[in-house]
């Protein structure tokens, strides 16, 4: 088990494995842990005192798994989010990525960081790149070739759905489309996983929907595994293969659900009583501790 | 392929809105001209203290007739053009680091807040002292001028990079330089291009200044000349030349603004599909 080779001296295997029960569906890639988190806890230093944003958390995202991290605004969730992307440090705790510690002797690990991929709430898309410039940026970073470049902006374009928008300028496309380019930049460089914050969280209904069901295309296609944070609870079930329910003051882990739905799911499955039925205790236990 | 025709810019530049200011800027001028023709006219007003439009267009000709004012032209370019690079490099330069440096810019802030309310031209008779009556000093006064609005700039510029994108960069490992060479750089230069904007116009007045008090050299120092020599016709006649020279420099940069960031809408370039 990942756990065995942490650092920190507090985590006991128990504790940590109380939130994993297999899905029906396990995936035979489902052995090896992606993301594992061992007594990662947050305080953030203001000008009021220090602020308990994030009591600490244990959570071992599988290999290929879409999780999604539910929870009320204010709960924690973005912070939990940027500190396995390793954006914030936290104030204590492990996190491994691919069964390596993200920190080291204070500093951020190049190679773990490498598996990482991250889409923000905006799609934080350069004004000054066109999109493809925008979505190879990590490979310019990473000294590539500007053929293979253009070479991988096209099937990164094709793959998200925005073929033919490789020269434009990022304020000519629609939110969404801005954000399918953002998804392509952070699959540019093929990491492993996924990390994205509320990354429709900007857009209408409609386009929410077609966009959930293009992510998990994606995620089929691309065999990724993907850490999603959201606030929205059809959302969280419609695209989990296990939700992980956050209560705040200070944000914790307060149920893990198992979503057990069969794969490709079409936007119909949200109609079904079972669906339903998540979504309902879901709600009642969001009201029960926001 | 119906998405592509949803994220076509709709707006078209040439509207009526935009073309108006073509017709009635050159009526203005014209009107003005003429108010200035008719009270030259009206008042019988003395040629060395308002010479007519006429007198001026005609001495305008000959200052373009003449070798040696060409010469002076050619001056004034020079101390503006070397002065106003001098600038951009050291204002670039230490803004990039004042917009980075945290300490830095406490520490240097309460200097740059004092120079700035310095009326800077009363240093000009200094530096004349200390640099001589040649190009130097001109050059000096022109770079300091055009230092200070390019500073704020930069430092606004370097300050006011996103957040997200510094996120994005931090993402994906990015090395400080990268940072700075993708980001910073591309993120500010909006910033940038508008402190040169202001500097290339400070620049020309700092030269000019630096002419009326020394030397025998440049546009300034033939203006007082002319003023001395109470040929006032010929002194509106360098007042134009300097004007035309301003907007050149002043448009110049402009078109710098559309090569460099065609991206941003102060380029005003709308791109056709
Ligand atoms: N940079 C910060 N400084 C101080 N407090 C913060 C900072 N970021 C987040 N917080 C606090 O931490 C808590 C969790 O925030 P966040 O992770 O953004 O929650 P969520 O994404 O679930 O809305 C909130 O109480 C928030 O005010
Ligand atoms: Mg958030």
């Amino acid at each position: 088990m990942a756990v065995a080779c942490l650092k920190s001296t507090d985590i006991s295997v128990a504790r940590f494995s109380e939130h994993q029960t297999l899905p029906p569906a396990a995936r035979e890639a489902s052995t090896a842990t992606a993301i594992a988190l061992a007594g990662v806890e947050k305080w953030y230093e203001t000008n009021d005192g220090p602020v308990h944003a994030l009591a600490p958390v244990d959570i071992a995202v599988r290999s290929g798994e879409m999780m999604v991290l539910l929870g009320p605004s204010g709960c924690g969730k973005t912070t939990l989010l940027r500190m396995i992307g390793g954006l914030i440090r936290p104030s204590s705790g492990a996190i491994e990525i691919a069964g390596r510690p993200l920190w080291q002797n204070g500093a951020r690990q190049g190679e773990a960081v490498a598996d990482l991929g991250m889409v923000f709430q905006d799609a934080n898309l350069f004004p000054w790149l066109t999109i493809e410039d925008n979505i190879t940026l990590p490979l310019a970073l990473r000294k590539a070739p500007r053929p293979a470049r253009r070479a991988k902006a096209r099937d990164l374009m094709q793959l998200v759905g925005i073929a033919g928008f490789e020269k434009r300028w990022p304020r000519e496309l629609s939110g969404g489309m801005r954000q399918r380019a953002a998804i392509a930049r952070a699959l540019s460089y093929d990491p492993d996983i996924l990390l994205l914050d509320e990354p429709f969280g900007a857009l209408d209904a409609m386009t929410r929907d077609a966009m959930n069901l293009e992510l998990q295309r994606i995620w089929g296609e691309t065999g990724k595994t993907i850490l999603l944070v959201t606030h929205s609870i059809n959302e969280a079930v419609f695209l989990a293969d296990r939700v992980v329910l956050l209560s705040p003051r200070p944000g914790r882990i307060d149920t893990v659900i198992d979503v057990g739905f069969a794969r490709p799911r079409s936007l119909e499955v949200q109609a079904t009583p079972e669906f339903q039925q998540i979504v309902v205790a879901l709600r009642r236990r969001l009201t029960e501790i926001a | 392929m119906t998405l592509v025709d949803t994220a076509r810019p709709t707006a078209k530049r040439f509207d009526r809105r935009s073309l108006l200011p073509w017709i009635t800027t050159p009526l203005l001028v014209a009107l003005l001209i003429w108010l200035w023709q008719a009270y030259v006219r009206g008042s019988h007003i003395s040629a060395f203290i308002l010479p007519s439009p006429e007198a001026v267009w005609s001495a305008w000709l000959d200052l373009l007739a003449s070798p040696r004012a060409w010469e002076h032209a050619a001056t004034t370019v020079y101390e503006t053009v070397i002065g106003f690079a001098w600038g951009l490099v050291i204002g670039v330069g230490l803004g990039v680091l004042i917009g980075r440096i945290a300490w830095l810019e406490k520490t240097l802030n309460p200097f740059i807040v004092a120079i700035q309310v310095v009326p800077k031209v009363a240093f000009v008779p200094l530096f004349v002292v200390w640099f001589g009556f040649g190009v130097t000093s001109k050059v000096i006064v022109s770079a300091v001028l055009a230092f200070f609005p390019i500073l704020t700039n930069t430092v606004l510029g370097v300050k006011s990079v996103d957040i997200g994108h510094r996120d994005v960069m931090t993402s994906l490992n990015a090395s400080r330089f990268a940072v700075f060479r993708r980001l910073e750089l591309p993120s500010s230069l909006p910033y940038i291009i508008t402190g040169m904007e202001v500097g290339i116009v400070l620049a020309l007045i700092g030269a000019i200044v630096g002419e009326y008090l020394g030397g025998n050299s440049g546009l300034g120092y033939l203006l007082i000349a002319r003023m001395n020599a109470f040929e006032t016709d010929g002194l509106f006649a360098v007042m134009l030349q300097m004007t035309i020279l301003g907007f050149i420099f002043y448009f110049g940069i402009g078109l710098l603004r559309r090569l460099l960031i065609p991206w941003h809408s102060s380029a005003g370039l709308e791109r056709e599909p």
